[in-house]
């Protein structure tokens, strides 16, 4: 077990967008969140990142709190945000430097890490270019080596294919399944696609700050006599995939 | 952490702080055209209307233009440090601030940082003004250029987080048109930047004392006492005292969720 959640609750004011909220998640796994816009995927991901302080509940993670442990956590979390957040106008690589260099790594070993993973990405031949000159897929990319950087243990991807053709969604896709089973990578993967989910994935429903379901997606389909993941989650939230 | 990994993370965030000010110099020279205007056309008219006498640290007679310079040098970190501030919170650096906040280390550390990394380009910006400042006879004295320097950081430093802390916590300032209004003009006005206090309390008793228990007041006196190679313990008390105190309310009192670090908040 990576990370765990502990009946989180939160609210905006006196709105509550996440009520009572308890999942763990599987070391080495593939998960997908998977809840409609407004759902409360981002108010989630801000609470397990720290950029949201928590009201109700606890996170553990590798059995540690989150809160009384930040740093322990975060060198082994990596995180890719649903909005941009590399520099359009500085490089590739000084982007890649720039996260290294705040997880302390010095700048020989921030420029082995970073021509590693951007050959892992095939983008090594991009290093040098402004970000600003990369097509939306490539720059995913590029947030997604640029997490990896660090080397953690659990990646943590927000609606990582917003704003892409649905050729370079596959592919993205694709590639975090394969650094999963390559690296024993624990992903958390949110979405409102149900095509970017599997049957054999852990699924998590979330819907208007519930979570009305968790575990595997053939599982979810029997216990709710459903044969598509698409007809499941219809089914539980109301809402048309 | 080890030591040598604040280091590192120092080192990146300065490093892409000068990145970016490279890139986007034509912008910072333009933001040097307020000061100028100041220094060239604001004083000229003034000089004639505003005598000044021999007040410490000057030991004779001095232009107008002498006399505002630090008090430009304070207006240039000023508006440097407000907008910087508020970017970091609200638009452009929002990108930048998630990817800071993912950081191992501690937040106040990574947030100081980031505020002397943005002090640093104001800096320059200083530098440059004063270099040109020579061209209309504002000639401090060679080794003062080096003595204002920590005068300098300390009031980036200081103003910057007074603008991290409005940017957090003052909802309603969070365009660049209200902490103008609001912030930037009275702290300026309201300074000994444009005008010596001795001056103010003759026209105005009570606005001398807002004048006196401005921080900006003791800020700039601070550059001015260094350019010229003297020492205020008042304006470096005060000014050492309010950026301590402001540092650790911005720092301690940060909160991402008061600001668009996370993106829009639901209605």
């Amino acid at each position: 077990m990576t990370l765990a959640a502990r009946n989180i609750g939160f609210c905006y004011g006196s709105k509550p967008v996440l009520t009572d909220i308890s999942f763990a998640l599987d070391s080495g796994c593939f998960h997908a969140l998977l809840g409609p816009n407004g759902a409360g995927k981002s108010t989630l991901f801000g609470l397990l990142t720290r950029l949201l302080a928590l009201q109700q509940g606890g996170i553990l993670f590798a059995g540690q709190s989150l809160k009384k442990h930040p740093a322990e956590a975060m060198r082994q979390i990596g995180v890719v945000f649903q909005q941009n957040a590399l520099d359009l106008d500085l490089t590739v690589r000084q982007n890649l430097m720039y996260h290294s260099a705040l997880h302390g790594l010095s700048r020989k070993q921030a420029r082995l890490r970073g021509d590693q993973e951007l050959e892992r990405f095939g983008l090594l031949d991009r290093a040098n270019d402004p970000v600003r000159a990369l097509n939306g897929g490539h720059r995913r990319r590029v947030e997604i080596a640029r997490a990896l950087l660090h080397q953690p243990t659990l990646l943590l991807l927000d609606e990582p294919t917003a704003g892409l053709d649905i050729a370079s969604r596959k592919a993205l896709n694709d590639h975090v399944r394969q650094l999963c089973a390559d690296d024993n990578l624990t992903v958390l993967w949110a979405t409102h696609l149900i095509e970017e989910v599997a049957a054999q994935d852990r699924v998590l429903i979330l819907h208007q700050g519930r979570l009305l379901a968790d575990g595997p997606g053939q599982e979810l389909c029997s216990r709710a006599g459903t044969t598509t993941l698409a007809e499941t989650f219809e089914l539980l939230t109301g809402v048309g995939s | 952490m080890k030591p040598a990994a604040y280091w590192h993370c120092f080192a990146g965030i300065q490093t892409r702080e000068w990145l970016r000010f490279w890139q986007q110099r034509t912008r910072f020279a333009s933001a040097l055209v307020r000061p100028l205007l100041w220094l060239v056309v604001f004083a000229a008219g003034f000089r004639a209307v505003l005598g000044i006498s021999i007040i410490p640290p000057y030991q004779t007679y001095i232009t107008y233009e002498t006399y505002i310079a630090p008090g430009l040098c304070g207006m240039i970190i000023l508006f440097n440090s407000m907008q910087g501030a508020l970017s970091m919170v609200y638009d452009r650096e929002l990108g930048s601030m998630r990817v800071l906040l993912m950081s191992p280390l501690p937040r106040p550390f990574l947030l100081v940082t980031k505020l002397l990394a943005m002090g640093v380009v104001s800096v320059i910006q200083v530098y440059i003004f004063l270099f040109v400042a020579l061209l209309v006879d504002v000639e401090p004295p060679v080794w003062g250029y080096l003595a204002v320097l920590p005068a300098l950081v300390l009031t980036s430093l200081m103003l910057g987080a007074l603008g991290l802390l409005i940017a957090t916590w003052i909802k309603q300032l969070e365009n660049f048109a209200g902490v103008m209004n609001f912030v930037i003009f009275p702290m300026f006005f309201m300074s000994s930047a444009l005008y010596p206090l001795w001056r103010m309390n003759e026209a105005s008793p009570w606005l001398y004392w807002v004048c006196q228990f401005n921080p900006f007041t003791h800020a700039v006196e601070t550059i001015r006492f260094s350019l010229y190679l003297q020492w205020s313990p008042l304006a470096w008390g005060v000014s050492a005292g309010v950026t301590v105190v402001l540092v650790i309310l911005a720092t301690a009192g940060f909160r991402p969720q008061r600001t668009k670090i996370l993106g829009a908040k639901p209605a």
